[in-house]
């Protein structure tokens, strides 16, 4: 009776025992698999250490931010700098482009006249075709270019010269014979205009015998090109 | 060897539950698992030294589990926590090293 009973004492604390044993290894599992898996820095964190966590990662969001906020700074300012040298890039094509007609090392096309100076008997003299540029670049002409009936086209430009020669005129060293025909870009009337004035070109021309024929097609073509040539003295002043 | 089956059986079914730890017992289960460690060590070296009883286990183990837990809910309250949690696992710890050590001794005989 007695051995029965201490017999079931222990079985009963057995059973209590192996309950804790039991409870502390599933425990012990649990908390190794939660610790394994998932996000346990933050998990198991604090309360105080999660404050901290938190305005640290808010001070670095703002920190981000100030870098963020120069960065597009920078970048419209570099923006910026960009498109004023496109700018000036398309300015400076624009003003050589202008001044490569002007010199006569470009081709042009516009509306203008074409003239031509019919000799008589005597031939035109250079003096009277080079006053013929003259005017005509007085009325505004841009562009001009000179033939004659064998010879040329010859592009006019400010250091032309006009030479009498032989057989007709030279133009900057190209021998231009018979009837002269002179492609000019510009305003149209105002040098049609300046071309017939009262003892102007066309009374001339009348004088030695020739006839000047102006015509007025819708565009002119000046393709002849002055050869450029290197300044030897004179150089830009700043 | 109940105790050895009941341990197998709580990693078994551990394993098998896959339950998650209620938000509320998160503080205390680490530091409950150690000092019953301490207990179950510390009811092994009594075995072994031939002194142990059954209702002196039971209740340092239980004792054991609610004094850990409790310090540690004392430490969250007083804004030491983290540090107590520090102190009751070195306890704990030298206490299992010592029982280890004289488990050694036991068996080893060195």
């Amino acid at each position: 009776m007695d051995d029965l009973r201490r017999r079931k004492r222990i079985s009963a604390a057995g059973a209590v025992i192996g309950l804790l044993v039991g409870l502390l290894a599933f425990a012990l599992v649990v908390q190794v698999k939660s610790n394994t898996s998932g996000d346990t820095a933050l998990a198991n964190a604090r309360q105080d250490d999660l404050v901290r966590i938190l305005s640290d990662l808010n001070a670095r969001e703002l920190r981000l931010r100030t870098d963020i906020t120069q960065s597009q700074g920078t970048l419209s300012q570099l923006g910026a700098g960009a498109q004023g040298r496109e700018a000036a890039l398309n300015e400076a094509r624009r003003r050589a482009d202008e001044l490569g007609i002007l010199a006569g090392t470009l081709p042009a096309v516009g509306q203008g006249l074409q003239i031509q100076i019919v000799r008589g008997s005597a031939a035109v003299p250079a003096s009277t075709v080079l006053e013929t540029g003259e005017e005509l670049r007085g009325a505004g002409a841009e562009a001009m270019q000179i033939r004659g009936s064998t010879g040329g086209p010859v592009r006019i430009v400010a250091s032309t010269a006009f030479v009498d020669g032989p057989a007709g005129i030279t133009v900057d060293g190209v021998l231009l014979t018979g009837s002269f025909t002179i492609s000019v870009i510009g305003p149209g009337p105002t040098m049609r205009t300046a071309l017939t004035i009262p003892g102007g070109v066309s009374d001339a021309v009348a004088r030695v015998g020739g006839t000047v024929i102006v015509d007025e097609p819708a565009s002119v073509t000046v393709d002849a090109l002055h050869a450029s040539t290197e300044l030897r003295y004179a150089k830009p002043a700043d | 060897m109940i105790a050895v089956l009941a341990l197998i059986a709580g990693v078994v079914a551990g394993i098998l539950i896959e339950p998650t730890v209620p938000v509320y017992l998160q503080p205390y289960l680490p530091i409950a698992v150690v000092a019953a460690l301490d207990a179950v060590f510390g009811g092994v070296r009594a075995k072994l030294d031939k002194v142990f009883d059954d209702k002196q286990f039971v209740v340092s183990f239980v004792s054991n589990v609610l004094v850990a837990a409790f310090i540690v809910f004392l430490g969250d309250k007083l804004g030491v926590g983290g540090q107590l949690s520090t102190g009751v696992v070195v306890v704990l710890g030298v206490r299992i090293f010592g029982n280890v050590a004289a488990i050694r001794r036991h068996l080893f005989k060195a």
